[in-house]
């Protein structure tokens, strides 16, 4: 036993990947926690305690930046490390850059929330990181390009596996997406504020073909090549569909890099522009759910495994809401819902089935997968991790209906005209009504949190647990030894 | 070709992905630049009527998005009927053309902002921004009361205008750029986008425009008032025939 791990250890780097996991959890809690603080400043705004840095305006862009980067990132690189490795079956390349690439990304992320809470931000969604954090990314991302193609090309295997796939046009698109859309003249050497190269329209669309990209290549791609892997790990059964893998994969990364336009329907947006974003978006209805179907056909067959596998419950809900949300997308993308949808809750909504049901399900099931193999042990609490389950997915169905009501119920209000051709309600009246859906959007909110506080604690007990076993196999070894000598 | 000699061969791979991702931006977002009835021609009597911020706007506008005000207001009002008799006109590119970044936003948990400038006095404005709930009991809004104890940063107006300078807002540093700039804007306006006069013109403008109520000092509520207060305001749309701007959609 000792021996054999010993080796596992020398084969792969499991350290880095140990540590990127520990991170995606530590972020997770704090954004998620920030998120149902800024949902309750909108139920109730005295939270907001008159202090600059504690207001929704500043803090948004903490939980955003957090969930994604902190969250999604971290999951992403202790998945996709471990991944390459494993396809690979080689070491990745040079641990020296792999942990350039931890505390290059992790200094981002933590610079970040607390530039934003300072008061300084680049006001771009998703991209409020001022510019000097930008060029940090920027280079902590072409290590990770580096480590990531170095290792793939040292495989033992002749085929790169379909995951990789996924992860490396994860790396490309946002290396692009990153550069173009930060272009930015600083006001001096020494200021943290700068303004953007591109103005207005130009500019709207070049924010908006990173923002829809951050949700295809960063929130959706990448956490399919992460399906690719643990789905058919977990179910101990193949990929379902080889060739439908290969259609779906091109489809995929070409469509999505059409689509942002969606976000700027009946803007000054020029017609043509808005109308190939909407084309593409219903086309990209084709290739979501080739990969939905993909990972949920992979699972038919275990399905006997749902009884017994909270891992495989996380897997196949992530993939329903994946189902569910890359439909409600192209719909929400016709001119004539978004006319309703868009500057709604609706929109909120929609992120959050993806990003809550989606990417963060998708990262449970793999983590609760990965976190045993990494620490040689079993996981401390299989109840803890059906009540997890459970928390989150009551938790979500909450969050998103309630955004229904007050998105589609707010859309409907502003365009209501009464018996006398003039509007119905004015618009403090529909804020008025976004109050108890608020009320329960944070209540869902917070049993999604208590959900991942819980998953925490039981991986910390899991890694205590692992250490602990070690030592005893250690201290058996030792004494046998001695009495042997 | 085999799917199989990509899938055994990296280079060959990550070629092929970079040109695939990099098709949809490229014909997306360059022709942006290059068709001329993207952005409007906004001329009244030969002078462009969209003017770049004023030294005191320019610095409101760097607070609103210090706070984050785009996460919760658009500035993009659409061509519906609703959004006609709540805010005004459609906005125009030309409106945004100088903003660095743009603010159109995508959330109105508050009202779109793109033509609140002149809807309500300056009073009402800092009264509502110290304490949102005062005017409107049931806003959900933050208190900004800080904007109005901070005196306002401007030591480094220049370097900001000289930046967006830099990337193509016509703010004049040379005799040649100012002379384009009377031709363009008219003397009044050129005078006020002379970086050689940035601070002078900002001190002036706060003083004279008496945003926070106040003119003992320069603070943040002036600034940003004066920012709020110019959203808007320079398309004159009866100077225009209608379907004018529809020609350019």
């Amino acid at each position: 036993m000792a021996a054999a791990s010993a080796s596992a250890g020398e084969q792969y780097n499991y350290d880095i990947v140990r540590k990127f996991t520990v991170m995606a959890l530590v972020w997770g809690v704090l954004g998620m926690l920030a998120g149902v603080y800024i949902a309750s400043e909108l139920a109730w705004p005295i939270l907001n305690l008159d202090n600059p840095a504690l207001t929704f305006g500043r803090l948004r862009p903490v939980h955003t930046t957090l969930v994604i980067f902190g969250f999604g990132g971290s999951a992403l690189f202790a998945t996709s490390y471990y991944v390459v490795q494993r396809t690979c079956q080689t070491r990745l390349f040079s641990d020296g850059l792999a942990n350039f690439t931890f505390w290059g990304w992790q200094l981002s992320v933590g610079l970040a929330a607390i530039s934003y809470m300072a008061g300084y931000t680049q006001a771009r969604e998703y991209a409020e990181m001022v510019w000097p954090i930008d060029l940090l990314i920027a280079v902590t991302w072409v290590a990770y390009l580096v480590v990531y193609v170095v290792t793939l090309t040292r495989r033992s295997q002749p085929h790169i596996y379909v995951a990789n796939w996924f992860f490396i046009a994860f790396i490309l698109a946002t290396a692009l997406l990153h550069i173009f859309n930060n272009m930015a003249v600083p006001v001096s050497f020494f200021s943290l504020e700068s303004y953007s190269l591109h103005a207005g329209v130009q500019d709207a669309m070049t924010q908006w073909w990173y923002g829809h990209n951050a949700v295809g290549f960063f929130l959706t791609a990448a956490f399919l090549g992460m399906m690719y892997y643990f789905v058919p790990k977990q179910a101990g059964r193949p990929v379902y569909s080889y060739r439908l893998s290969i259609i779906h994969f091109w489809a995929l990364i070409f469509l999505y890099m059409w689509v942002g336009g969606h976000h700027l329907h009946w803007t000054a947006l020029p017609d043509w522009t808005s109308t190939l974003a909407a084309t593409f978006s219903i086309l990209l209805l084709l290739p979501s759910w080739g990969g939905m179907i993909n990972g949920i056909m992979t699972l038919s067959g275990a399905w006997d495994k749902l009884r017994t596998d909270p891992v495989i419950r996380f897997m196949v809900v992530s993939l329903s809401f994946y189902g569910m949300s890359t439909f409600e997308g192209p719909l929400m993308s016709l001119k004539s819902v978004n006319a309703l949808s868009h500057y709604t809750d609706w929109t909120i909504g929609h992120v959050h089935s993806g990003a809550l049901g989606w990417v963060a399900m998708v990262s449970f099931g793999s983590l609760y997968h990965l976190v045993p193999r990494l620490w040689e042990t079993t996981m401390y609490s299989v109840r803890a991790i059906y009540l997890h389950f459970w928390l989150a997915t009551i938790g979500i169905v909450l969050y998103i209906s309630a955004m229904w009501v007050s998105g589609i119920g707010q859309g409907l209000m502003l365009r209501a005209f009464d018996e006398y051709g003039n509007l119905a309600y004015n618009f403090i009246e529909t804020v008025s009504f976004l109050h108890k859906p608020y009320v329960i959007r944070a209540f869902g909110g917070a049993l999604f949190v208590t959900g991942i506080i819980i998953m925490g604690w039981n991986v910390v007990m899991t890694i205590r647990k692992g250490r602990r076993e070690a030592a005893e196999i250690e201290a058996r070894i030792a004494a046998k030894m001695a009495a042997a000598s | 070709m085999k799917h199989e000699s990509i899938e055994t061969n990296s280079g060959l791979l990550i070629v092929l992905t970079l040109i695939v991702i990099s098709i949809g931006g490229l014909v997306e977002i360059v022709p942006l630049y290059f068709i001329d009835d993207t952005v409007e021609t906004v001329k009244v009597d030969g002078v462009d009527t969209i003017r770049p911020y004023t030294p005191l706007e320019l610095r409101g506008r760097d607070i609103y998005q210090r706070e984050g005000c785009y996460t919760c207001h658009s500035q993009m009002i659409r061509p519906f009927r609703d959004e006609a008799l709540r805010y005004g006109h459609y906005s125009l590119a030309a409106e945004s053309q100088f903003d660095h970044p743009f603010q159109w936003g995508s959330k109105r948990t508050g009202p779109d902002l793109a033509r609140v400038g002149g809807k309500y006095s300056n009073d009402w404005h800092v009264r509502h921004l110290v304490a949102p709930r005062s005017m409107v009991p049931e806003s959900i809004m933050p208190n900004y009361p800080w904007l109005l104890d901070t005196p306002l940063r401007y030591k480094d107006i220049e370097n900001r205008m000289r930046a967006l300078k830099m990337v193509g807002v016509p703010y004049s540093e040379t005799e040649a750029e100012y002379n384009a700039n009377v031709e363009r804007f008219g003397k009044e306006v050129a005078d006020m986008l002379d970086i050689n006069y940035a601070t002078e013109n900002l001190v002036k403008q706060a003083q004279t425009g008496n945003y926070d109520l106040d003119n003992t000092d320069i603070t943040e509520m002036d600034a940003l008032v004066a920012y709020l207060q110019v959203l808007g305001t320079m398309v004159d749309f009866k100077q225009f025939d209608e379907g004018y701007f529809a020609t350019f959609r």
